[in-house]
């Protein structure tokens, strides 16, 4: 499976591929485009990757959370392209014998995601402007101490 | 301390040649709206042999006039993994500048 698509996520695939017998706990985490109080009239938000990477990244992070417990399994999935308000963006499905072990798994999957998966989006208004977002950490480095200057 | 200018050439991999022993050229990659304003999403960069990717920023944001564009200390990744500025560079290198993050 392939960590990036520009397809619409399919969920069902994705815990199909975790999904086992000695696993009785699957925890599924879908982000999806908001359209919020605080977000103004998004309509749309245009995803953009450094591909590669991400697809790497993503594996790498898949691995760290696996390797924390016995049995776990993890498929994640970001969408690139232009994805709808609404519409899931990113899927987590991590599986493992016991739920405490699969909340866990889930939960670092999709927080290293937020951190580290060189992705970008440019939300596309109502009234057709367009606008660069990120994250509140996207600005420092994985392992290393922020930059001390903003961007321009 | 910016390190002395050397300009890079809008080249394919295939067309580089090394400038002499001393000098290394890396492959720099733009994403997000660094590409947008700058215009452009890849290009070499010929740097000296002991150039680290804060080196190579320094030396991008000399050209363009793109002091205005890209900050000083950018996220920044050597051969499509995160690395820090002090990260030293080797010839062949593919070096990425990363707006701030947003997948998710």
């Amino acid at each position: 499976m392939n960590h990036v698509t520009h397809d619409p996520i399919q969920l069902d695939r994705l815990i199909a591929e975790v999904s086992d017998p000695g696993r009785g706990a699957i925890v599924v985490f879908l982000g999806t485009v908001r359209r919020g109080p605080d977000d103004g009239p998004v309509r749309e938000i245009e995803y953009s990757a450094y591909e590669a990477m991400a697809a790497g990244e993503f594996q790498r992070i898949v691995n760290e959370a696996a390797g924390q417990s016995h049995n776990i399994e993890v498929a994640a999935q970001h969408r690139l392209g232009t994805v709808p308000t609404g519409d899931p963006s990113i899927a987590v499905v991590a599986a493992a014998p016991h739920r405490a072990e699969a909340f866990t798994a889930c939960r670092y999957v999709i927080e290293q995601a937020k951190l580290r998966l060189p992705v970008w989006k440019k939300e596309r208004l109502d009234d057709g402007g367009t606008r660069w977002r990120e994250n509140p950490d996207g600005s420092s480095t994985p392992g290393v101490a922020p930059p001390a200057d903003g961007d321009p | 301390m910016g390190l002395p200018y050397i300009p890079s050439r809008m080249t394919s991999s295939s067309q580089r040649t090394p400038v002499s022993a001393s000098s290394i050229t890396v492959s720099c990659r733009f994403f997000g709206r660094y590409a947008e304003v700058l215009g452009v999403g890849q290009l070499e960069l010929q740097l000296p042999a002991e150039a680290t990717a804060g080196d190579a920023v320094a030396a991008l944001r000399t050209r363009h006039d793109a002091q205005s564009l890209l900050p000083q200390r950018p996220l920044v990744a050597v051969n499509q993994e995160h690395v820090a500025l002090d990260a030293p560079l080797h010839d062949g290198d593919e070096l990425a500048l990363l707006p701030p993050l947003a997948g998710g």
